[in-house]
This record gives structure tokens, C-alpha cells and sequence, in this order.
């Protein structure tokens, strides 16, 4: 009963990977390829490997730890990602209608010129 | 049974891996890549940890913590490298 259950975990992790794979290939800009591709990952794989966990329990406290590491760095590099994009905002053709970043930093505003030299 | 479910479960992962590919393969700019190499990178650290349930051979949890570190790190590199800060 606690395999049937884990796999089941395992099944809906896979659908949000699933879905979040669509997205990737859907979403028209890449701020909002940046959403899907890294929220719905994380709730996916933390998904499965609690499924992994649940169905085989000689593995749960090493895809629990698994699970934790990977809920701790994929916002971290969705961050740094997000910050590299922001330099390049005129080219992708994003709306950024409310944009905080530029508004705060002279070293963001900068940055493109930067980046078009480095290209 | 439920051997039959998580096989389900690892196909429809490998299918979004390979929907993920596809975006890596013709992204316009290099962020939208390197969005892709990181779904990817999550999605293949729990592919390695199911493949350590087909095998039964607990060592390729180790293998995908190392993988997920090591994805973790090159996408940070990749991301301040196109921020000019690298």
C-alpha cells in the first residue's frame, strides 16, 4: 500500500515536470519561462522524491536531504538568473511594467553596455 | 502495480526533459538556454535517483547529490557570466 502511495507522489511529481516542460516551450518571454521553469521543477522534484521516500524507505532520509538542497538552490540560481536578464530587458522584449531594479540601482542600468561590449 | 506507476511516473519526466531539450536546442537568447539547462538539471537529479530505485544500488543517490551541486553551481556560473560580473 505505501509502494502503491509513493508512486503516486512519484506521478504527480512528473506531471508537474511535465507541465512545466510545456511551459518552457509556451511562454512567450523569458521572465515568464523563468517562472515555470524553475517554480514548477522544484514542486515536481520534491514531489518524486518524496515518492522515491515513501515507496522505498531505506531511501527517504536521502532524498528528503535531496529534496531540502534542491528547495534551497534552484531559487538561488532563478535569482541570479533573473538578475543577468534584467541586463539584457531591451533585447528580450519582456513588459516590465512595474520595474523595481532599474529604478534602485545605477550599477543595473549599466549593465547592458557592459554586456553588448562583452558579447 | 506500482512498479507499473513509477514506470509511468520516470517516462513522463524523461518526456519533459526532452520537451526541455527542445527549448534548449532553439531559444532565442542565451537566458532562455540556460532556463532550459536548468530545468533539465532538476529534472535529470531525480531521473539519476530513479534509476537508483530500478538498479536497487543505493551509491546513485550520492550521484545525484553531486550531480544537483554541480548543476547548482555551473547555472550560477552561467548566470553571472552574462551579468558581466565573471
Amino acid at each position: 500500500m505505501a509502494e502503491i502511495l509513493g508512486a503516486c507522489i512519484s506521478l504527480v511529481g512528473a506531471v508537474f515536470f511535465l507541465l512545466s516542460a510545456i511551459g518552457l516551450l509556451r511562454m512567450p518571454d523569458a521572465f515568464t519561462r523563468m517562472q515555470t521553469g524553475t517554480k514548477a521543477t522544484t514542486l515536481g522534484s520534491i514531489l518524486f522524491l518524496i515518492g522515491i521516500g515513501v515507496m522505498r524507505p531505506d531511501y527517504l532520509g536521502r532524498t528528503v536531504l535531496l529534496a531540502g538542497f534542491i528547495a534551497l538552490t534552484n531559487p538561488v540560481s532563478s535569482n541570479a538568473l533573473a538578475r543577468a536578464a534584467h541586463g539584457f530587458r531591451k533585447r528580450l522584449g519582456a513588459r516590465l511594467e512595474p520595474d523595481a531594479l532599474a529604478a534602485d540601482e545605477p550599477i543595473a542600468a549599466s549593465a547592458p553596455q557592459e554586456a553588448e561590449h562583452g558579447d | 502495480m506500482a512498479n507499473g506507476i513509477f514506470s509511468v511516473a520516470t517516462g513522463i519526466a524523461i518526456l519533459g526533459l526532452l520537451l526541455a531539450s527542445v527549448r534548449l536546442a532553439k531559444g532565442p537568447w542565451a537566458v532562455d538556454r540556460i532556463v532550459a539547462l536548468d530545468a533539465m538539471t532538476i529534472i535529470a537529479t531525480s531521473l539519476i535517483v530513479a534509476f537508483a530505485v530500478f538498479s536497487g544500488r543505493r551509491i546513485y543517490v550520492d550521484v545525484a547529490m553531486v550531480y544537483g551541486l554541480v548543476g547548482f553551481a555551473g547555472v550560477v556560473a552561467f548566470a553571472r557570466y552574462l551579468e558581466g560580473g565573471l
